[in-house]
Order: C-alpha cells, then structure tokens, then sequence
C-alpha cells in the first residue's frame, strides 16, 4: 500500500467530515437520554422504544413501504415496456417525440409534477390516498427505469431473441425464458432506483397524499417544523442503517458473483 | 460425396421439393438484397450457397428461419405458404453465423433448450444432449458458460444446438468457419453421416469452396442477391455458366476475345490478331463476333518444350515464375499479347520437369473440351 501525502491526508478526512459529520452527531443524539435535542443527558435507546409506541410513525412507515414496493414494481413494468418499444420499435411514426417525452420527466420540476398529478386527480375525482401516491410515484419513476433498461437493451443482441424463436419459443416465451434473464440486473436495478427515489419523495407525495395516507419523508418533515425531536434522531439512526446493510449486502452478493465469475474463467483456462 | 448417382431429384419433374422460393425480391429501404429468385431444393438434398460477402446469402436463411419476410414472392416449405408460418412453428432450425449462445445458460442448457420445448419426453432429454455433446466433441464442457469457450468451440455449441432436435430442415451459416482443417474435415464427414443417417436437408452456407465441393449434392453461386448458377459441383466447376461463376469457383484462366464460329457445342474464340482462334466448348448465349472471354482450369492446361503439333490449341510464351506448392508446381507463362496464363502440373516424381525453368520458352496446350466459352 502506497502511504498518502499529508495533503491528500487532509483532503480525504475533510470530505469526509463533510459528508459524515452531520450524520454522525444525529446517530449520536438519538441516543440521548434528555429530551432536549442540543443538550447530552446521557447514554439511553429510549427513544426507540418511544418510536415503536408511536403509532403515527408506524403507519408512515407501513405507507412508505407500500407505496415504495407497489410503486416501483409498476413503474418497472411500464418502464420496461417503454424502453423495448424506444430500442425495438425501428422507426414508428412519432417516436422521437414519444422517447422524448418518456424522458421529460427527469428534468421535470418536482413541484410542476406534483402539481399537475394533483389537478388530474382532481379533475377525475380520485379521492387522494396511498393509491395516489402510487399511481404519482409509478408516472415519475418509470422514466428513470426505461433510462437504465433502454441502456442494457441498446447492447442486447437480438438474434439471441430468434434463436430462442428457431428452437421453438413464442416471442413471449423467448422474453421469459432469454431476454429477462438476461436484462435481469438492469430490470433489478431499475427497480431499487424507482423504489429509493419514492422511500426519498417529499414534494410529489405532499401533493398526491390524502390525510389517512402520510409517508415517512412528509411526517419527518412536518414533525420538524414543530420541533426536532429525539424521536426523529432515532428513526432517521433506522433509515439509515437499514440503507447501509442493504448497499453492503448489495456490494458484497455483486463482488461475489465477479469472484465467481473468475474463477470459471481461470477453470476454463486449464 | 459419394452419394448414389441416381440421386438427382432436381432432373425429375415429378419430385416435390421441400423449398421453393418462387420470384422472391427481399428489399431493405430501397436496397435489393435478394432480387427475384427462383429455386427449389429437394429432400435430403445437402445444398450449399456459396457467394462473396453481402450477396444474400444470411438473408435467404433468414427468410426460410421465418425471420424476415419476402418483399415479394412466395416462399413454400414442404408444399405450405410460410408467409403467415412464425418462427417457431416451423420445422426448421438455423444455426447462427454469429452463435447466438444463450450467455446464461451452461452448454448442456444450450444444447437442451430446443429439447425442452419439443414434445420429447423429460426423460431422454438428458440422453440426446449427450449424444450431441459426444458428437462435437465437448463432452467436458458440459457444464461451462458460452463465455469460458474458445471460438471454435462456441460454433460446435450452436451446431449441436441446431441438430439436437433432429428438425427436417437444417440451415447453417457458415458452421464450420472457426474449426481446424483436422476438427473440419471430420466434422463434415459427421454432418455427412448425419444427413445419411436422418435424411434431413441440409442448407449450407459457406466461404470455402473446398468444402462445398466436398459436402454439397448442389452448389448454388450468388451475385448480388441473384443467383448466378444452380448446379452439381462438378458442372460448376466444369461448365461455368458465366465468366462470374469461372472466376469464383476455383483457380482459371480467362482468356477474352470476341466469338468467332458456333456449331452446336463447340465454338471459336479470336482472342490475338495473328494468332489462331481457340476452339472450346461452347456456353450458354454466345452470338458470332460477340465479346466472349475463354476459361480454363490451370490444371488442364499442359507445357511442353517442343511445339505439341497434335494439338490444336497451343500457344507459345515465356516462363515467368514458378510456384511450387509441394504436391504440385505453378508455371506463370506470359503469353505473346500479355496474357498471363496458369498450368499447374501435379509433382509426380521428385523434382519433376526440371527442364523447365524460368525465362524458358514454352508451349502451352488444351484439349477442344478442356475449357469453356462464355459470353462476357
Ligand atoms: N436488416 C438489414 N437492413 C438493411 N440491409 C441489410 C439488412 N440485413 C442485410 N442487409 C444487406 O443485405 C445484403 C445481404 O446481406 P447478407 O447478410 O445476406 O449477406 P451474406 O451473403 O450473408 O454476407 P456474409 O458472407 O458477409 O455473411 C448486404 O448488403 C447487407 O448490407
Ligand atoms: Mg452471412
């Protein structure tokens, strides 16, 4: 190992003091046995305890995995689809407008979004509730998932599709049976995006929510506005970890499949 | 091959071919890869096309996989329009020129795949992936990825994935292009013995005339998505139809002029101010005093020192290079005009025809019915 320079020393623990300091103290702090935010009163996991008995939290939360699961689920079906007709659909009349506004919505303002999906509801006389929220979160994070497969479709080669035909597939079962799995890690990550970026959604889902329907980020959010709680440090400790084991996880099952994938090769060289 | 001589189906009015494409134009936008083919092949036949790169040939297995649709014409299998026929509801299975390997499954998943789909029971699945395993040679590597095998070794993985099914139609582009002379040789004599033993079709596409000569009941040469000549190897080899189809089979001497008598099948060619005219079979269309070129095979050209007064086509030139090729030697005779012409003479003895060396004055001789005229 290479010793670093006391400038890239420096540099290095800067960063990451920026980037981890603030996250640090409100791990810190949620274990806090006072109730005054600022003010250290000892070492104390009450407040978790208190979070378990808050049923306002729990039921943000059961709303926010609800919609996350359901939400992304859709939005990678239709993102899908939207993706094999930009890639596979040649030159259909209109397509350049059609891929172009598949993708308008990754630079759309979150407020305008919000905002139309809310007149429309209106408009049709849809009561707003976790459906809504659903059906929002599905509309803006489908984009986001056609970019990512549209991607991995772009270097798939087709003729695995006919080959699957020659031997005797429908074009429904040579998708299941070769395309997907195949596609598969881009569908999959397609699919964790649209389910972050809806754990992550404040202003889209404060327009579409109804009030028996309120997610984690807008209950954060207006609890804040009262006063920052304990409470909070300590649901916030919880999203936390829960995103760390998962990226861990992640990253170790990914490295594992390219340690594997060596492996086979090194066999397959002997 | 040494197929029965009596197998000539394609002479017989009566028989019913398993494809034929009748008047079928391919376009792509406003590029015509194939223009207006006519053609049937029979059962059993072992039929190859041979043609320079982007003549057509991928896109006429494409058409009979039931991948692309003709631009016109029709195109029967067995008697049956195909227009509506998909894919996978044709008895016919392609092998792919690039592979098209499923990435994610092992080699015996590869080869099971069709099997898995056919109405074969479970049980014998296991037993026929064997088999084909046994027969391409990669009983070892049953279980490997398509992406931890050499080149060679993918194209057997799609051969064998192409005849596991045993389907009665078998199109393959370009099977055998990746494999040594040794693994090539032995696996034409197994597609040989395969096609004996099961009867199936076989549609070949290949770059290597050799090996079309080798496998093939029927030769079919294309030129920009025509084709230029249907016939048995040896008449495409012997009685080209065209200068193209002289030129592209094989080793020639072309020698041009303009055409002199026609008797039925024999004609003249005046090909050098002086010299006397070339008598040679006479090809398809030729018209007095048209443009005509003469072809002949280097090997059925002979060289001689003396004048050879018996024969009636000779000409007199100079050596001007000599190939020798271990089994047989190359002499390049410039001719009086410029003409460059070929004789290949087989090396029987040990260094044979010593006599002749380079800058030697030299005689070359045919026979009237060594070479053939054709119209230019
Ligand atoms: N999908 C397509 N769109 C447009 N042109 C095409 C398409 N497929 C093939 N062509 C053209 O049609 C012609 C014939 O192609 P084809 O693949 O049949 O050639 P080939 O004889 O198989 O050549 P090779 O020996 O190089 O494999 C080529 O000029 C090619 O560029
Ligand atoms: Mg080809």
């Amino acid at each position: 190992m290479r010793k670093l320079t006391w400038f890239n020393t420096v540099s290095l623990t800067l960063g990451f003091a920026f980037l981890y300091i603030p996250i640090v103290i409100l791990v810190i702090y949620s274990f806090n046995k006072s109730k005054l935010v600022t003010v250290w009163g000892g070492f104390s996991p009450k407040w978790y305890g208190e979070l378990l008995q808050n049923q306002a939290f729990l039921d943000a939360a059961k709303v926010t995995l609800q919609v996350g699961v359901v939400s992304s689920t859709l939005a990678t079906v239709l993102g899908t689809m939207a993706a094999f007709v930009i890639v596979r659909g040649g030159r259909f009349y209109g397509r350049t407008l059609f891929s172009g506004m598949i993708y308008a919505p990754l630079v759309m303002p979150e407020v305008i979004t919000g905002l139309s999906l809310l007149l429309l509801f209106i408009a049709i006389g849809m009561d707003r509730g976790v459906m809504t929220i659903v059906l929002a979160h599905a509309t803006f994070s489908m984009c986001y998932v056609s970019v990512v497969v549209s991607s991995r479709l772009v270097s798939f080669d087709q003729s695995l599709e006919e080959a699957a035909q020659d031997l005797g597939c429908t074009p429904w079962d040579a998708f299941k049976s070769v395309t997907l799995p195949i596609i598969a890690p881009a569908v999959f990550s397609g699919w964790l995006l649209a389910f972050t970026l809806s754990l992550d959604d404040l202003v889209i889902a404060s327009f579409t929510s109804g009030p028996a329907s309120t997610t984690l980020p807008i209950k954060i959010f207006s609890s804040v506005r009262l006063g920052v709680s304990p409470e909070i440090n300590a649901l916030s400790t919880i999203m936390i970890a829960l995103v760390t084991v998962g990226v861990v996880t992640a990253s170790i099952v990914s490295k594992r499949a390219i340690a594997q994938q060596k492996r086979d090769e090194q066999m397959a060289e002997q | 091959m040494t197929i029965n001589p009596a197998f000539a189906p394609w002479l017989d009015p009566q028989a019913k071919p398993i494809i034929d494409f009748q008047s079928v134009t391919k376009n792509y936008g406003d590029f015509t890869a194939i223009d207006n083919i006519d053609l049937k092949i029979y059962p059993r036949e072992f039929f190859a096309l041979l043609g320079p790169s982007g003549c057509g040939k991928t896109t006429l297995m494409r058409m009979l996989a039931g991948f692309e649709t003709a631009t016109k014409g029709t195109i029967l299998i067995d008697g049956q329009d195909m227009a509506d026929v998909p894919a996978h509801k044709r008895a016919v299975n392609m092998m792919f020129q690039s592979y098209a390997l499923f990435p994610h499954l092992s080699v015996a998943d590869n080869i099971a795949f069709g099997l898995k789909r056919s109405d074969m029971p479970k049980s014998e699945i296991g037993g026929r992936v064997d088999e084909m395993l046994r027969l391409v040679q990669l009983g070892k590597f049953a279980k490997r990825k398509p992406h931890q095998l050499s080149g060679g070794q993918r194209q057997r993985v799609a051969l064998a994935r192409a005849l596991a099914k045993g389907p009665k139609l078998l199109l393959l582009d370009e099977p055998l292009g990746a494999l040594d002379k040794k693994l090539r040789h032995e696996t034409q004599f197994e597609l040989m013995d395969i096609q004996e033993k099961t009867g199936t079709t076989f549609v070949i596409v290949t770059h290597d005339q050799e090996e079309a000569m080798t496998v093939a009941s029927r030769i079919a040469v294309m030129d920009h998505g025509r084709l230029a000549q249907v016939d048995t190897p040896d008449r495409v080899y012997e009685v080209p139809n065209s200068v193209y189809v002289a030129d592209f089979i094989g080793d020639v001497n072309i020698i041009r002029g303009a055409v002199g008598s026609v008797d039925s099948d024999i004609a003249d060619l005046k090909w050098s101010e002086g010299a006397a005219p070339i008598r040679a079979l006479a090809g398809p269309d030729l018209k007095p005093g048209a443009r005509a070129a003469f072809a002949v095979r280097p090997e059925k050209v002979g060289i001689s020192q003396s004048e050879p007064t018996d024969m009636h086509n000779r000409v007199q030139g100079r050596v001007e290079d000599i190939a020798y090729l271990g089994n047989m030697s190359m002499y390049f005779v410039r001719l009086a005009d410029g003409t460059l012409v070929k004789a290949q003479v087989a090396n029987v003895r040990r260094i044979s025809r010593r006599g002749i060396t380079w800058d030697d004055q030299v005689w070359l001789s045919w026979t009237d019915t060594a070479g053939i005229i054709l119209p230019d």
